[in-house]
């Protein structure tokens, strides 16, 4: 026999219902790992390698404002001696540019918000 | 306190290897949904078998002025003597640690100049107070973040918490500060433990584990998005699997990633069997939560034994005599007493 | 009585803490940290379970042969019983907020009594019986079997906590130590053991009506004489009914009032009070005691020992209770006695005051008023003619006694009357007093003589508050509404501040009170020349 139990059963409801909360408010739903478009030119490398950039490019692109805006230095020379411009606009998105399509893709679902944006024109017509 | 280590880094070792030899499996799917049903069943459990027992009597500790005639002042906080003052001063005990703050620090002087002799100062400590909160309330928003991860599309809300978190923009992915302020409240609470002779005495090998797990957790969490970085889609696609009771194989994540949720599942799966349910059991202290009316109100206890004491007539039939000479009212005359007896 | 080490070398003689971890250490019992045990006749009168001859000194206690099972169904019966002690078995931190709240840890600086430990002591018996790990892991987790030192570690430790609830005020989680201490006390009176200083008060109440053993005849022939003294001093004659039907109010006051100095004073200045008043009111010889010593042993006993303030309030058809001034008592009264004894008897009302109207609506169900509100209520309407320069050769402070302060919330009725009866008043340091008070450190049955020296240990941030008024302001005079503290604060006072003396409430209220037809006050209620004399005569 429980005492004080409408209390008590109102607690244990709360507390089941905040801490299952992901798995009802998925309910029935269907999640699909998101793909990236990847540039059409396949034949050109990027600056490094692609797991690199996975999992560091916004580290690298943090190194590069500062590079750029900071030290007046526009120049980088990535991992195996090939120099690239330091820039998002000419280097990044020439390849990158569809930007719903690769940024978007995986920021959106893991709710990162960079803030490139901040002072870049985002390369979106409407946005 | 060793021993409590020991485990933490039993646990990490066991889930790292476990990870290279490829048995992600094991510690990112079965483990997870293991320590999920032992918490949420355990603390059930737990609510359950405290709410078998009952609240024989009304205990509040009553923490100021109660209420009586209408011009004295009533101390609503402490001493709330409605549902909704009780209401009131559980919401300050669970969501600022209300009573926590009182804490002072007795100092004992030998000899004072004003008492001239021995005199005890009492100077306000809340150090434990503010590293509690601290520590309770980063934690608290670490585990409210990572719902990024557990649902699609992420709401606003947790949108709104990362940007404030991450709001100094320090480098990149963003540092937030819950996770370095989280290592800073555990590294204190830690660390008053072993400085602090009177809490190192009566600390327990329980009382350490879960400061290393958290510690634990906070570290390897800190060191997959900041150092050792792991592919956070495949993360979350992985996680959504669980949540969608779908599991996807574990290839292509880090073994930080199952370091990580061994650590955490070793928390939940220890949550209900430890001190940890000071969570829900702060809700059931009767010397907190109940009203302090109890002139007003009857609080009645299921388990009252029958009245047994010695009755006013039991009390005059050995006393009547004397109670007579005294001159006291009687409810039965000494007379009758006395003719009951030589009837007898 | 041994000799008292001086304030220095109490403070000085408290040890370092023990280099052993707290499951290695025993208590050692020596003359004057353990009081006497109950006689066997008095536990067989009570029949309290196995009555039987014991020594604290001693190495055995003659514990029953399967005390063991006795104790542990013992705890298991609590455990469904309370639901406190469930919770609070399971869910201390152990974050140490409540070691220095202690006044006895102060004291003794024994860490077995840092609050957290004294409810160790049985959580480490129920981390056996209780959880998986504790079977397996013993002692590396704090967890430990019952043996026959565990018992006297309980037993020790037990009555070494006034019950003052201190450390609930401070507990994050609300942990009330008085609630362990009773139920320890609880679960070793199971085998026998109590104290001689708590059981024999206990059965005393049971059989005489009160605490001493006045029988009904010496209570009215010493409350005769205590109205002769109101008369010689005041020149009024009091009225004292006793056990007459028919009246409004039945007031009940603790036995300790009518016997000790200086309680005598203030019960005197009960009778002094309630004449000028022409209260509707009779006293009663059969509940001739407010307190309750069966708290210190048992709810039941508690319930047994309360239950005739009820049962003598419908008999004598009273419309309802005034309350004298008594620390535990009230405790009783505004947290049990309701759910003990209630609900109470048809004839009674809530109370109103038949002075003033006012109707004390927080005292509905109970129908039992706190002195000091009935006269802080009287002297807001302005009906009493007072004049606190009687009172003037006095510098008072206030202690609120423990239980009326964190088990009911009576802090600012009795500093509103005691302000308006003297002249000069003084808060101690903010944090000795009010909610955050510390006890006279011999509550819960610990004011017994056999151990003083523990009692001024445990008295040391008291008496080290009330040291610090006294020569900051000259404070000569402590009062409260207790009359354990009463007895107990006078030895304190003389160890710790030398020169102050304690006084209730009532009697202050008492001297500084003009009745109707008095002749010309020379004298207190304690036969003291009234200050002003001399000045007065000269002015004629």
């Amino acid at each position: 026999m429980l005492y004080n139990s409408k209390a008590v059963i109102a607690g244990i409801v709360v507390f089941l219902v905040i801490c299952t909360a992901p798995f009802w408010a998925n309910f029935g739903g269907d999640y699909k790992k998101p793909e990236v478009l990847m540039p059409a030119n396949k034949s050109e490398q990027c600056v490094e390698s692609a797991a690199f950039m996975r999992a560091e490019h916004m580290q690298l692109l943090n190194e590069w404002r500062d590079q750029a805006l900071r030290d007046d230095n526009r120049q980088y020379v990535s991992s195996n001696g090939t120099k690239w411009d330091i820039s998002l606009q000419n280097t990044c998105l020439k390849c990158h540019n569809n930007y719903e399509e690769f940024c978007d893709k995986c920021h959106l679902t893991n709710n990162v918000d960079p803030y490139c944006w901040t002072c870049h024109i985002l390369p979106k017509g409407s946005k | 306190m060793l021993n409590a280590l020991l485990v933490v880094v039993a646990i990490t070792i066991i889930a790292w290897l476990g990870a290279a030899i490829g048995l992600g499996g094991l510690f990112g799917v079965f483990l997870p949904y293991v320590a999920i049903l032992v918490f949420l069943g355990g603390v059930v459990w737990r609510m359950v078998y405290w709410a078998k027992s009952p609240v024989p009597f009304a205990i509040p500790t009553t923490g100021g002025q109660e209420k009586s005639l209408d011009f004295i002042k009533q101390a609503k906080l402490d001493c709330p003597d409605t549902t909704f003052g009780v209401v009131k001063r559980m919401f300050l005990e669970v969501f600022l640690f209300r009573s926590l703050f009182r804490n002072v620090n007795a100092e004992i002087k030998t000899d004072d100049p004003i008492n001239g002799g021995p005199r005890i100062i009492y100077y306000s400590s809340k150090w434990l107070w503010l590293f509690a909160l601290i520590f309770h309330y980063c934690f608290f928003i670490v585990f409210f973040r990572h719902f990024r991860f557990f649902v699609d599309p992420v709401p606003g809300c947790i949108s709104f918490v990362e940007m404030i978190d991450g709001i100094l923009q320090i480098g990149a992915p963003r540092l937030y500060l819950t996770g370095v302020f989280l290592v800073v409240g555990v590294l204190f609470l830690l660390g008053r433990r072993l400085v602090n002779p009177r809490v190192r005495y009566i600390s327990l090998m329980q009382d350490y584990l879960p400061l290393f797990l958290i510690l634990g957790i906070a570290i390897s969490g800190i060191l997959m998005r900041y150092v050792c970085k792991t592919d956070i889609t495949q993360v979350k696609a992985f996680i959504m699997g669980l949540v969608h009771f779908s599991p996807i194989s574990s290839d292509g994540i880090d073994p930080i990633f199952f370091i990580h949720v061994a650590l955490v599942s070793s928390l939940l799966i220890y949550f209900p069997f430890s001190k940890l349910t000071h969570m829900a059991g702060v809700f059931f202290s009767p010397t907190r939560n109940l009203p302090c009316n109890t002139r007003r109100v009857r609080h009645v206890n299921p388990w009252n034994p029958p009245k047994d004491f010695l009755t006013y007539p039991e009390y005059e039939d050995l006393y009547r005599e004397a109670m007579a000479g005294a001159g006291l009212p009687l409810d039965k005359p000494l007379e009758a007493k006395k003719e009951q007896k030589s009837g007898e | 009585m041994a000799k008292l080490p001086t304030p220095q070398e109490l403070v000085a003689s408290r040890p370092e803490l023990p280099s052993e971890a707290w499951l290695e250490t025993k208590p050692v019992f020596a003359p004057g940290n353990y009081c006497y045990p109950a006689k066997v006749e008095t536990m067989e009168a009570l029949h309290m379970p196995r009555p039987h001859e014991w020594d604290p000194a001693a190495e055995d206690w003659n514990l029953p042969e399967n005390w063991e099972k006795i104790l542990c169904d013992a705890f298991e019966e609590r455990l469904k019983k309370h639901r406190s002690l469930k919770l609070f078995m399971d869910i201390c931190v152990r974050c140490g907020a409540c070691a220095d709240k202690c006044q006895f840890f102060l004291g003794t600086n024994d860490p077995k009594n840092m609050p957290v430990l004294r409810a160790e002591l049985l959580r480490s018996l129920y981390r056996r019986d209780y959880s998986m790990l504790g079977k397996i892991l013993g002692k590396k987790i704090g967890a430990r079997s019952w043996d026959k030192n565990v018992v006297k570690e309980l037993f020790y430790y037990a009555y070494q906590c006034t019950e003052c609830r201190r450390c609930s005020l401070f507990c994050p989680y609300g942990i009330d130590t008085a609630e362990i201490t009773a139920i320890v006390r609880e679960m070793l009176h199971e085998v026998g053991l109590g104290l001689h200083w708590i059981m024999d008060p206990a059965k005393n109440c049971s059989f005489t009506g009160n605490h001493l053993g006045i029988k009904p005849h010496s209570y009215v022939e010493i409350v005769e004489m205590l109205a002769d003294d109101c008369e010689d001093i005041v020149g009024v004659r009091p009225k004292t009914p006793f056990n007459e039907k028919g009246h409004e109010i039945l007031f009940i006051c603790p036995s300790g009032d009518v016997f000790a100095d200086p309680g005598i004073y203030t019960f005197m200045g009960y009778l002094i009070l309630f004449n000028e008043l022409d209260l509707d009111y009779t006293l009663s010889t059969y509940a001739s005691e407010g307190g309750n010593f069966g708290s210190f042993v048992s709810f039941n006993m508690a319930k047994k020992l309360n239950a005739k303030m009820y049962e003598e309030a419908e008999r004598l058809g009273c419309k309802w209770i005034l309350g004298g001034e008594c620390g535990h008592m009230w405790r009783v009264i505004n947290q049990y006695m309701d759910t003990y004894n209630g609900p109470t008897p048809r004839g009674m009302v809530t109370p109103k005051s038949p002075i003033t109207g006012t109707v004390f609506e927080n005292a509905a169900s109970t129908k039992m008023v706190h002195i000091a509100e009935f006269e802080a209520d009287l002297i807001r309407h302005n009906k009493l003619n007072l004049d606190p320069s009687r009172n003037d050769d006095l510098i008072c402070t206030w202690h609120d006694s423990c239980n009326p302060a964190r088990g009911m919330g009576l802090l600012d009725e009795p500093r509103y009357v005691l302000k308006h009866v003297v002249n000069n008043f003084y808060e101690m340091p903010e944090n000795t007093i009010r909610e955050q008070t510390f006890c006279c450190g011999a509550g819960s049955g610990l004011n017994t003589e056999e151990i003083m020296e523990l009692r001024m240990r445990s008295g040391m941030p008291r008496g080290n508050a009330l040291r610090y008024v006294q020569q900051k302001y000259g404070v000569n005079r402590m009062c409260c509404v207790c009359a354990i503290d009463r007895a107990t604060l006078p030895p304190l006072a003389n160890y710790w501040a030398p020169g102050v003396t304690i006084s209730g409430l009532t009697e202050l209220v008492a001297n500084a009170l003009i009745c109707k037809g008095e002749h010309k006050r020379t004298v207190n209620l304690r036969q003291e020349d009234l200050p002003h004399l001399d000045e007065e005569d000269e002015g004629e």
